[in-house]
């Protein structure tokens, strides 16, 4: 197993130079979206907290990078860190209030809900930011300023980010901290009963995904170079964020990149099945028929059930 | 100076009482049982005593510092451990790694607390299946489970809410024997129990609770024969059968 | 004299509302199941209406029943179909089960429909009316009326019909209820189709308001959550005084700040109720 994904990594190191421009466009926004679902997977997945706001987190990364950019000159390549930590803070909040006051399932989905749409209509009314228009990052082409003239510039950087965000997911695997997660995830009070401390293993989730998210936001605001409230804080972001640790599996090391994998090229499919019939955004059908069917026939995602035949074979050998 | 000293707790829902001024004092190295019918409150008081409940009025004092109010995990980490009544295996997780997140509460080295969780396994005898999923676990071995991730936390005071419950004899002499060692090697017990033979041979004392009140308290023999206990658990026509 | 009418316009508004969050309540209050699609199958009442209105000339106010009947259908079938095959499971895969339909009726409305706004007429979609000071859109007091109407019948089938009793046992007990003969089964369907056949209406006589696209149904379900959290969960009055109480706060919220700001008080006022009492005003907490 372990050879088989080296190898993949390999190929995925080299492919740049010997692929099109289409594949190296369409690999980068499945490494990236891979990266804001590992992201989300730690808070979601592993601590088992679902979260349907996490575009929150994308847009204060990108906002935030953004504009101490545009007004103060800071390279981007320093402002993400400044945006990550906004959205570690706003992480914070969100799950102090939502686990100090015991909100779990529902009540926590929306609560994650409120403050993304919260954000989105302060986002939506503040002109210092763009307000409606939204904000556009004039394309220079300087390395510096975290912008690049080559598109397998791109590619590597989103790499390096699907691959930051599953080592972080791995070493959390192997911590006492995620070991207590996914305790708290199982049964949140025989864990507590174990001497966990349920709120705060939680809230060090919810803080370490929003930051990692909102790291992704400064590549979100550099790759695309324009930024819009509704596109940036709203709920289509956050369901393509969800959607491939669901697809692929949440609480587990390879699902999000697996999801990504399935979701993108696919969600690409039928963008362009559905805008060559005239109609556009109902890809979103093709994401709404892959979560009822995930939901109803695969609950763990596809990893674990290929996980599980994959063992099967190997056991039958 | 106690382990345990329980003083005047109280705790009511609503227009129910459910323990009402109970007080109980437990040594260090000491089983003591704690029997009554059903409603008498047993579990509210284990539920006071670990954290899961907050006492309208009274003390928990452990090892001389007050604990009541204090939140689960605290409690834990002072050292007091306890089971539930229906077992709760985290069920996805192997035997291995539930026993493994008790160990970490005092080892948070992963290897360590590895290590450990193997030797509180072997301990109680569930070494064969370490690697089988909790969920496959049969009810005796989900108790011993449930055990061995208590115990994994290195307590000094195990509260056992009805470990016998649903086992047969043999597995619920294997256990009684498996609870004598324990206590054999430091850990102090109090139990819940509806098991009279276990509770009888496993108990140095036993406490008897009725609609949220301690009726007796004293050496097992004691209790047994004690007209008040035998009017809570069968009514008043046996008290006459016990005196005579 | 804003204030005024802010008041009268929030409170009528309210009916439509409460008829929304009446169906979600009730959904949820039977079955525990959070119908994240509930935005979603008014978008597709609201349709529903257009269609019949531009098709067959049918007004609003005359064809909700239908608008009505189909969601019902719609409805039935989803419980049938999809949610009861995981009423047993966890939470979060009913969450994202629903989500999943929400999204499918959505994007199926995108389709159909297109993206570009729509609007439906009414024969009473101009006409006003003066009391004192103030004045009533006519399509606001019809709809008002209307909602008020169609709740009080949802509370007569509850609490005087053999199918509504056996509704609420279930919603109390499901066990219990299958124990003394109820189909748990068809009481859920039926539970689930009433709620969309209410939010159906809802979107029908929503539809002459404003115009509307696909992407309406996403804001209709959070400010149903919104609604249904702050009434309770769980309980019919709480839903319709929510609508009530939610309507005229986002109405005053525009008078005082800005149209556009509205949903920020509505959200506000969400974040607050789920941290300081979520059981709501009227609803219990669910375990």
């Amino acid at each position: 197993m372990r050879w088989l994904a080296g190898a993949a990594l390999l190929a995925l190191l080299v492919l740049p130079p010997f692929a099109g421009s289409y594949p190296v466009t369409l690999a980068t926004l499945i490494f990236f979206y891979a990266y804001l679902g590992q992201a989300w997977n730690i808070l979601g997945g592993y601590a088992g907290q679902l979260s349907a706001g996490h575009a929150a987190f994308v847009g204060i990364g990108a906002y935030a990078t953004a504009m101490l950019s545009i007004s103060w000159g800071i390279t981007p390549w320093i402002g993400m860190f400044a945006g990550a930590a906004a959205a570690g803070a706003l992480g914070g909040v969100i799950g102090f209030l939502g686990f100090r006051f015991g909100l779990r399932g529902f009540y926590f989905v929306l609560l994650t809900v409120a403050f993304a749409e919260i954000c989105r209509i302060v986002a939506l009314n503040t002109e210092a930011i763009g307000g409606a228009v939204g904000l556009y990052i004039t394309f220079t082409g300087d390395p510096w300023q975290f912008q690049f003239q080559n598109p397998r510039a791109y590619y590597y950087v989103a790499l390096a980010l699907m691959l930051l965000a599953t080592a972080v997911v791995w070493a959390l695997e192997r911590s006492r901290l995620g070991a207590y997660l996914i305790a708290i995830r199982e049964d949140e009070e025989a864990a507590e009963a174990l001497g966990i401390d349920a709120f705060r293993c939680k809230l060090y989730a919810s803080v370490l995904s929003a930051f990692l998210t909102g790291l992704g936001g400064a590549f979100y605001a550099y790759y695309h170079f324009s930024l819009q409230p509704n596109s940036l804080f709203g709920i289509p972001l956050s369901v393509e964020i969800i959607i491939r640790p669901i697809v692929g599996g949440s609480g587990t090391l390879l699902g999000p990149i697996l999801g990504s994998f399935i979701l993108s090229p696919l969600a690409e499919l039928s963008r362009s099945y559905f805008a060559a019939a005239g109609w556009s955004g109902a890809h979103l059908i093709v994401y709404g028929g892959l979560l009822i069917a995930v939901v109803l026939f695969l609950p763990g995602g596809a990893y674990p059930f290929l996980a599980r035949r994959a063992r099967q074979w190997t056991g039958r050998r | 100076m106690s382990l345990l000293e329980v003083t005047g707790l109280c705790k009511r829902f609503g227009g129910l009482q459910a323990v009402r001024d109970l007080s109980l004092a437990m040594a260090e190295g000491e089983v003591l049982g704690l029997i009554g019918p059903n409603g008498a409150g047993k579990t509210t008081a284990f539920n006071l005593v670990s954290g899961f409940l907050r006492p309208d009025a009274g003390d928990v004092r452990f090892t001389g510092r007050s604990i009541a109010g204090l939140e689960p995990h605290a409690v834990c980490q002072a050292g007091l451990a306890r089971t539930f009544q229906i077992v709760r295996p985290f069920p996805r997780l192997p035997v291995l790694d539930n026993v493994k997140v008790g160990a970490l509460a005092r080892h948070p080295a992963m290897a360590e607390a590895r290590a450990r969780a193997r030797a509180v396994i072997d301990r109680v005898g569930l070494g064969a299946k370490a690697l089988r999923p909790a969920a496959e676990l049969t009810l005796a071995e989900r108790k011993r489970l449930e055990l061995a991730r208590a115990l994994a936390t290195e307590p000094t005071l195990l509260l056992l809410d009805e470990v016998m419950a649903g086992l047969n004899p043999t597995e619920a002499a294997a256990m009684v024997e498996l609870i004598r060692r324990i206590n054999a090697d430091g850990v102090s017990i109090l139990l819940i129990e509806h098991n009279m033979r276990a509770v009888m041979s496993l108990s140095h004392r036993i406490a008897v609770l009725s609609f949220g009140e301690k009726i007796a308290e004293g050496p097992p023999a004691a209790v047994a024969a004690d007209p008040r206990v035998v009017d809570a658990y069968l009514g008043e026509a046996y008290v006459h059968d016990a005196e005579a | 004299m804003l204030v005024g009418q802010g008041l009268i316009n929030g409170l009528l508004f309210g009916g439509v509302y409460s008829l929304m969050a009446v169906g979600l309540t009730l959904i949820f209050g039977v079955m525990r199941v959070v119908n994240f699609a509930h935005g979603d199958m008014m978008v597709w009442g609201m349709y529903l209406a257009f269609f019949l209105s531009t098709r067959l000339g049918l007004d609003p106010y005359a064809s909700f029943p239908l608008c009505a009947g189909a969601l019902f259908v719609l409805g039935f079938a989803v419980q049938r179909g999809l949610v009861d095959r995981i009423i047993d499971a966890p939470h979060e895969m009913q969450i994202l089960l629903m989500l999943g339909v929400a999204l499918v009726l959505e994007n199926a409305a995108l389709v159909g429909f297109g993206p570009d706004p729509r609007r439906v007429r009414s024969i009473f979609s101009l006409a006003t009316v003066w009391i004192g000071p103030f004045f009533l859109d006519v399509v606001r007091l019809v709809t008002f009326a209307l909602a008020l109407a169609l709740t009080g019948l949802l509370s007569l089938f509850l609490f005087k019909t053999d199918l509504g009793r056996s509704m609420r046992a279930a919603a109390d007990n499901p066990y219990g209820a299958a124990i003394i003969g109820t189909d748990v089964r068809r009481v859920y369907a039926v539970a689930f189709g009433i709620g969309a056949a209410c939010v159906g209406a809802a979107g029908a006589l929503l539809a002459p308001f404003y115009p509307f696209q696909p992407s309406v149904g996403l804001s209709a379900s959070v400010t149903s959550f919104n609604i249904v959290i702050i009434g309770g969960m769980g309980s019919l009055a709480g839903a319709f005084l929510g609508g009530l109480l939610v309507a005229t706060a986002e109405s005053l919220g525009a008078v005082f700040l800005s149209p556009s700001l509205k949903e920020l008080v509505s959200f506000s006022l969400l974040v607050l109720i789920l941290l300081f009492r979520p059981a709501g005003l009227l609803g219990r907490r669910p375990a």
